[in-house]
């Protein structure tokens, strides 16, 4: 057991990864000699040398279509996005392609691959380093879409996604590389050595997909949180003093709808907190799957916190950021409905 | 006042619409045999005119000359010749079983057999191509069962792809045929990564990638051409020219390039142009960049320059856009009619011959169509089961999958 911070964590599922299966190999912009912009894949292209791990050329289309050509050949690449801000290129490959080509070719062909991340805002990275992607992939059938909060889930939840035999969408939260962020940007950050998740086993673990954590039990209402907000949740929650119930879901896609849907018939009201914009976002969707499971256990209208339906504001950003205090004043106008 | 001419947008336009009389007299024809034949280390910087002129080996006396030349024995020509009878005989039925009603649609190769049919046989066991819609070639060439393209087509129950995929979207890893999209240009650069799977593992297989004129306008054309130059991947990337992407004539995709094969020089990659309606030239290009990439040479880009002489699909009605007399004034001719000249001056084969093996070829297929239908044909059905509609989007049905398979109640 060490104390990892999420970007050691990251590489440490990696290096397990590509020790146990050579088969699993790393590629993507800046990842190779220098090891990423954010030092993920640092180390791995000295230990297991430039065909295991190497530079692409700055084309996303071009990472995920020939990850997807390696992954039918039978191989395992674990690729990187520099930024989630720059998938697009690449979304048709992923929403067209990979997706689908287990399920169009009856398991004829198949697409282990993973498609790395980094998510989210919180470091004046403006409307190109700070976007939260994760709806346009949770829209598309034949992918899974894993966001973890921590570095203890970090790890496993990537190496199971390395060991997937499906595209696996894995979206780092960047605010929560180096410390869990309770979204009070003024305060000292808290460092991962200081947090209980940020003891991580050096060996090989995997946590499990489509499974959520809950990271406080709760009486009072249920809130659904994923990636930086799970911190700024506890935050508001510990603010406020209401007693909420607070569900990590970790993969968004295949979601945990079971333990979502015992937690609102226990609390019997839910409030939904994301980073990305609001029309259309994966709160869209929670609510409506609260809806249908729970309308009768509810005692006031779910409500949702999010980014506003605008670019990213760089001058702007933590007006624009849904943190303590839009979640705390959530909480209590649901607890003052009847 | 400003003296300067206001700019205007230039569009480029084919030379012949329907009403006009086409004339290709002024396509230069490169003669059978000139081109000369590098060896498979060369850099692309040393064959630059291979990329601008058309290689040819047949000539108009049916006789194969040139250093391309005198690759295959008689009975690997007469398979050639077969293989593209069966592509051509396999296209009228299944189009007549479209017009029938028995599918919903169909894409025929007419015209462009050779392609296909001569890639196939450079290639290896165990190489994979990422093939285009307009490929079966590379299927009917193997010993891939026509029976179950056909199931296929029909989307009946014995489809080995349950009915997921719109007809001809055929799938085999066994015969080398990845899996067809359907949308254009992706399977490009997927080619590319596949082969630098073989490469990283120290594999001996090699990949082939196809994208048709219109489609090298993709980004994703450009992307595979990027990654195959940088890790000098064993691919061999094919551009099938044959003049139209559904309306669009070639020019609208190439702009001022003098040709698609040139694309690959900017990139360092070898860049050949081949008749496309000759196989033996086909098969002579493929099989050296098919080496070329097997002996760690890296990638080669190929224009095959052909004519498709029917509709798009059968969607499509091309007298909307070109005149009908087009195709015949095309000056490479019909890659059957050439293939079998070549083995009659050869001394091997004969009129009454080749109507023989056509008339076996179109038994073979009928045959074959008789099995399929038994198997049920689109909308008579019978179909894979509506529960299996919700199989295989994931390796194992995620929750919210069953849930919606127990809602549809199937």
């Amino acid at each position: 057991m060490a104390r990892m911070t999420m970007i050691q964590a990251i590489r440490s599922a990696m290096d397990n990864a590509m020790e146990r299966d050579d088969n699993v190999v790393v590629f993507g912009e800046d990842v190779g000699f220098f090891g990423g912009v954010f030092r993920c894949t640092q180390g791995l292209q000295q230990k297991y040398g430039p065909h295991r791990c190497f530079d692409s050329p700055i084309n996303e289309s071009g990472i995920v279509g020939a990850a997807i050509g390696m992954a039918a050949y039978g191989i395992r690449p674990c690729v990187e996005i520099q930024f989630a801000d720059y998938v697009y290129p690449g979304y048709d490959q992923i929403a067209s392609e990979a997706s689908r080509i287990r399920y169009r070719s009856n398991n004829d062909f198949t697409v282990p691959m993973v498609v790395r991340m980094p998510t989210g805002g919180g470091i004046f990275g403006g409307q190109t380093h700070s976007q939260s992607p994760e709806a346009l992939f949770a829209h598309i059938s034949g992918i899974k879409t894993v966001i973890p909060s921590n570095p203890y889930d970090a790890k496993g939840m990537l190496i199971a996604s390395i060991e997937d035999d499906d595209p696996v969408m894995f979206l780092e939260p960047k605010r929560l590389y180096n410390g869990p962020f309770d979204g009070h940007h003024d305060r000292p950050v808290t460092p991962w050595s200081k947090h209980e998740l940020g003891d991580v086993p050096e060996d090989h673990y995997t946590v499990p997909l489509g499974k959520a954590a809950i990271r406080r039990e709760g009486e009072e209402v249920t809130i659904l949180a994923y990636g930086t907000m799970v911190y700024v949740a506890e935050t508001a929650a510990k603010e406020t003093g209401v007693d909420a119930e607070i569900i990590d879901l970790r993969t968004i896609l295949p979601l945990d709808m079971e333990t979502i849907e015992a937690s609102v018939r226990k609390t019997g009201r839910c409030v939904i907190v994301h980073e990305a914009t609001k029309t259309c976002g994966f709160g869209a969707e929670l609510m409506s799957i609260v809806m249908e499971a729970c309308f009768y256990h509810l005692e006031a209208p779910i409500i949702r916190v999010t980014g506003y339906d605008t670019p990213y504001p760089h001058a702007h950003e933590w007006d624009y950021f849904p943190g303590p205090k839009r979640v705390g004043d959530a909480l209590k106008k649901v607890m003052e409905a009847a | 006042m400003s003296d300067l001419k206001p700019l205007s947008l230039y569009v480029p336009e084919p030379e012949f619409r329907p009403g006009d009389k086409p004339d290709f007299s002024d396509v230069p024809i490169p003669q059978a045999g000139a081109a000369p034949k590098p060896e498979i280390d060369v850099e692309a910087g040393d064959i630059r005119d291979l990329a601008y002129t058309i290689i040819r080996v047949m000539n108009r006396d049916g006789e194969a000359v040139g250093p391309w030349a005198d690759l295959l024995s008689d009975d690997q020509i007469k398979e050639g010749l077969e293989d593209m009878l069966r592509v051509r005989a396999f296209d009228a039925r299944m189009q007549m079983a479209q017009r029938q009603g028995k599918t919903s649609f169909y894409m025929q190769a007419l015209g462009e057999e050779a392609i296909a049919c001569a890639f196939s046989k450079a290639t290896e066991p165990g190489d994979m191509n990422f093939p285009t819609y307009r490929q079966q070639g590379l299927l009917l060439s193997t010993d891939y069962p026509m029976v179950d393209m056909m199931n296929q087509i029909y989307s009946n129950a014995a489809d080995p792809l349950m009915g997921r995929q719109l007809p001809i979207m055929y799938s085999s890893k066994e015969n080398g045929f990845f899996t067809i999209s359907g949308n254009l240009a992706t399977q490009f650069i997927q080619g590319v990564g596949w082969a630098m799977a073989s490469a990283i593992k120290g594999d001996t297989k090699i990949a082939a990638s196809w994208i048709g004129d219109g489609s090298t306008a993709e980004s994703d054309f450009h992307s595979a051409l990027v990654f195959a130059s940088t890790y000098r991947a064993p691919v061999v990337m094919n551009i099938v020219n044959n003049q139209w992407a559904i309306s669009t004539y070639q020019g609208i995709a190439r702009g001022k390039a003098a040709t698609f094969a040139s694309r690959g020089l900017g990139f360092g990659i070898p860049a050949l142009r081949v008749d496309g309606n000759d196989y033996l030239a086909v098969y002579a290009v493929s099989k050296w960049a098919v080496e070329r990439a097997r002996a760690g040479h890296g990638p080669t880009l190929i224009e095959h320059v052909t004519y498709r002489v029917g509709a798009h699909s059968t969607s499509d009605d091309p007298s909307a856009y070109r005149p009908k007399e087009e195709s015949d004034a095309w000056p490479l001719g019909d890659p059957v009619e050439r293939l079998k000249n070549h083995l009659i001056k050869r001394g091997v084969w004969s009129e009454a011959q080749h109507v023989q093996a056509r008339e076996m070829i179109e038994t073979e297929v009928a045959e074959a169509q008789k099995l399929a239908e038994k198997n049920g044909t689109l909308h008579d059905g019978p179909h894979s089961t509506p529960a299996s509609m919700f199989e295989d989007v994931y390796k194992e049905m995620p929750l919210h999958l069953r849930r919606q398979r127990q809602e549809a109640g199937v």
